[in-house]
C-alpha cells in the first residue's frame, strides 16, 4: 500500500496562478440591523470559554461547566491540566453566570489561572491564553490583562492567531488607566462599563482603544457557594459581550471576527445606521 | 496582571514607626473617604505566597494586624493577583464569602471594596474598605476614587520604602524627603481627627 503525499496548505501569503474561483468562500451576512434578528441567537453550538479564577460547578446561575482545566506553575515549569476544582475566588463563576445569562445554550468551559498561589504572573496567563486558543473555542472571555510588557510580543502573535483561526476573544479594558494586554490590540474585542441601568444595553465607542461599552456597574452576579452578589467593573461588562457573540455566532455560525464585530457595532445602542436605529 | 514580587516592606524584623505610621494614615483616610466601618492595608509575601495584614482602621484594628493568609485566595487574593480593584456587595447572603478569611479576621462584611498598591507593574499589596456608607456602594464613581487612593498610597509607600532601604549615616541629619512625608502624614491625621 503506498501512500500519496501531499502537501500541506501553506499560508496564503499571495494569490499566485489561481483566481477568484479557486477561493470560493461560504459567507453569512452582512448581518441585519437588529430588526433582523442580529442577536438573536442563544449560543447553541458553541463553545465559550473563561479564562480566569475557575467556575463553580453546579452554580444555578451558571449551569454545566463541560470542561475545566487549570495552569499549574511550579519549578518543572508552567503546564495545563484537567481539574475538579471550582473557583478560588468568585470572579470566574461571576464572569460564566452573565455569559450563560446572555448565551443560554451555549458550552461553557473554563481555563483557571488565577488562585493556585499567588503565581498570577504573565506566563500563567499566556499559558492559559494558549490553551484556549489551541482548544479552538468559539469565544473565550478574558477578565483579566497584564501590564507587563515582556507578554506583548507572544500575547499579541497569540491574539492573532486566534483571530485568523475564528476563534474571538473577548477582553476587559484595565479598570484604571493603566497599559494592559491584551485587550490593546486591534485583534481583540475589547470592553469597558457604561453605567446605565438597562442589563441588556451595549455601546460601541467611537473613541477607542476600548471598543464597546456594556453594564458594568452593580451587576447581579453569581458568586461562591450557589450565592449571587452585587459588584461592578469591567470585569462584567466583558461577558456580556462574550456572550452576545455566543449569541451572534449561534445564528451566523460562519461569521469571520471582524464580522463578529461589525454586528456587535450595527447592534450598539448608539449607532445610527443611514440616521435612524 | 501582577507580577511576583521580592517582599517588599512587610513583617520587617524590625518595624519602621515611619511605615507604620504612613500605612495607618491610609486606613484611616480611607475609611473616612468612604464613610467605611473598616479599612486595611494587605502587604504582599511572595516568599511565603501570602497577604499579610500591616495597617487596620476600624473593626479589627485591636486584633488583625499581623494576621496571614494565602495570598492567591479570596477577593484579596484576586486583586493582588490579577492587579485590577474589585468591589461587591450584598455579601450577607454569601455564606461562602472568603470564609476561611472572614473566620480568621472575625469580621464578615457585606460589603467590601479592594484596589491594589501598585508600584510600576509590581504589586505591593491590597488596599481594602469594608462596609463603605450606602451611598458609596458598588458604583464605578466609587471603584474610580479607590483606585485613586490606592495609587497615591502606593506611591508614598515606594517613595518611604526607597528611602529606608538607603541607611543614612548614624549622625546623618534627617531625609528632607521623609521629614516632609511625616509631616504631611501628621497633618492629614490630625485633620481627619478634627
Amino acid at each position: 500500500m503506498t501512500t500519496v503525499r501531499r502537501p500541506a496548505p501553506g499560508l496564503t501569503w499571495g494569490l499566485r496562478g489561481r483566481g477568484p474561483d479557486d477561493v470560493p468562500v461560504d459567507a453569512d451576512g452582512p448581518p441585519s440591523p437588529p430588526e433582523g434578528g442580529l442577536l438573536g441567537g442563544t449560543g447553541q453550538g458553541i463553545r465559550v470559554c473563561v479564562v480566569d479564577s475557575g467556575v463553580e460547578r453546579d452554580h444555578p446561575m451558571v449551569g454545566p461547566v463541560a470542561r475545566s482545566w487549570r495552569v499549574l506553575k511550579d519549578e518543572d515549569g508552567v503546564r495545563v491540566e484537567e481539574t475538579e476544582e471550582g473557583d478560588a475566588c468568585g470572579h470566574g463563576t461571576a464572569c460564566a453566570g452573565i455569559i450563560r445569562r446572555t448565551a443560554p445554550d451555549c458550552e461553557l468551559s473554563s481555563v483557571r489561572v488565577l488562585g493556585e498561589r499567588f503565581s498570577g504572573s504573565g506566563d500563567v496567563l499566556l499559558e492559559g491564553i494558549r490553551w484556549a486558543v489551541r482548544q479552538r473555542f468559539d469565544v473565550i472571555n478574558l477578565s483579566l490583562s497584564t501590564s507587563s510588557d515582556r507578554f506583548v510580543e507572544q500575547l499579541r502573535r497569540l491574539a492573532d492567531e486566534a483571530y485568523f483561526q475564528q476563534t474571538v476573544i473577548v477582553a476587559s479594558a484595565h479598570n484604571t488607566h493603566v497599559e494592559s494586554f491584551p485587550w490593546r490590540f486591534s485583534s481583540v474585542i475589547s470592553v469597558g462599563s457604561h453605567q446605565e441601568d438597562d442589563p441588556d444595553l451595549h455601546l460601541y465607542n467611537p473613541e477607542p482603544p476600548v471598543e464597546f461599552f456594556a453594564p458594568g456597574q452593580r451587576v447581579r452576579v453569581a458568586w461562591l457557594g450557589g450565592t449571587s452578589i452585587r459588584s461592578s467593573g469591567n470585569s462584567f461588562a466583558t461577558p456580556f459581550i462574550a456572550g452576545l457573540c455566543a449569541r451572534i455566532l449561534s445564528s451566523h455560525p460562519r461569521l469571520t471576527p471582524f464580522q463578529l464585530k461589525n454586528a456587535l457595532y450595527l447592534s450598539a445602542a448608539n449607532v445610527r445606521v443611514h440616521g435612524s436605529r | 496582571m501582577a507580577q511576583p514580587i521580592a517582599p517588599f516592606a512587610s513583617a520587617a524584623p524590625q518595624p519602621d514607626p515611619a511605615m507604620e505610621e504612613l500605612l495607618q494614615s491610609v486606613v484611616d483616610t480611607a475609611r473616612a473617604i468612604f464613610g467605611a466601618q473598616a479599612s486595611s492595608i494587605l502587604l504582599l509575601e511572595t516568599e511565603k505566597d501570602e497577604l499579610v495584614f500591616e495597617a487596620v482602621s476600624g473593626q479589627g484594628q485591636d486584633f488583625l494586624v499581623g494576621r496571614r493568609f494565602p495570598a492567591g485566595r479570596g477577593i484579596a487574593g484576586w486583586v493582588a493577583a490579577s492587579g485590577e480593584p474589585m468591589v461587591v456587595d450584598d455579601l450577607h447572603d454569601s455564606t461562602s464569602f472568603d470564609r476561611d478569611i472572614a473566620r480568621s479576621t472575625g469580621y464578615v462584611p457585606d460589603a467590601l471594596m479592594a484596589a491594589p498598591l501598585v508600584h510600576g507593574d509590581r504589586v505591593l499589596g491590597v488596599l481594602e474598605v469594608l462596609d463603605p456608607s450606602p451611598q458609596a456602594r458598588s458604583s464605578l464613581t466609587e471603584l474610580d476614587l479607590l483606585c485613586l487612593f490606592a495609587r497615591q498610597a502606593a506611591v508614598a509607600l515606594n517613595v518611604l520604602t526607597t528611602h529606608t532601604r538607603r541607611a543614612p549615616a548614624p549622625d546623618a541629619s534627617p531625609d528632607p524627603s521623609r521629614t516632609e512625608l511625616l509631616r504631611l502624614l501628621s497633618e492629614a491625621r490630625r485633620l481627619l481627627g478634627e
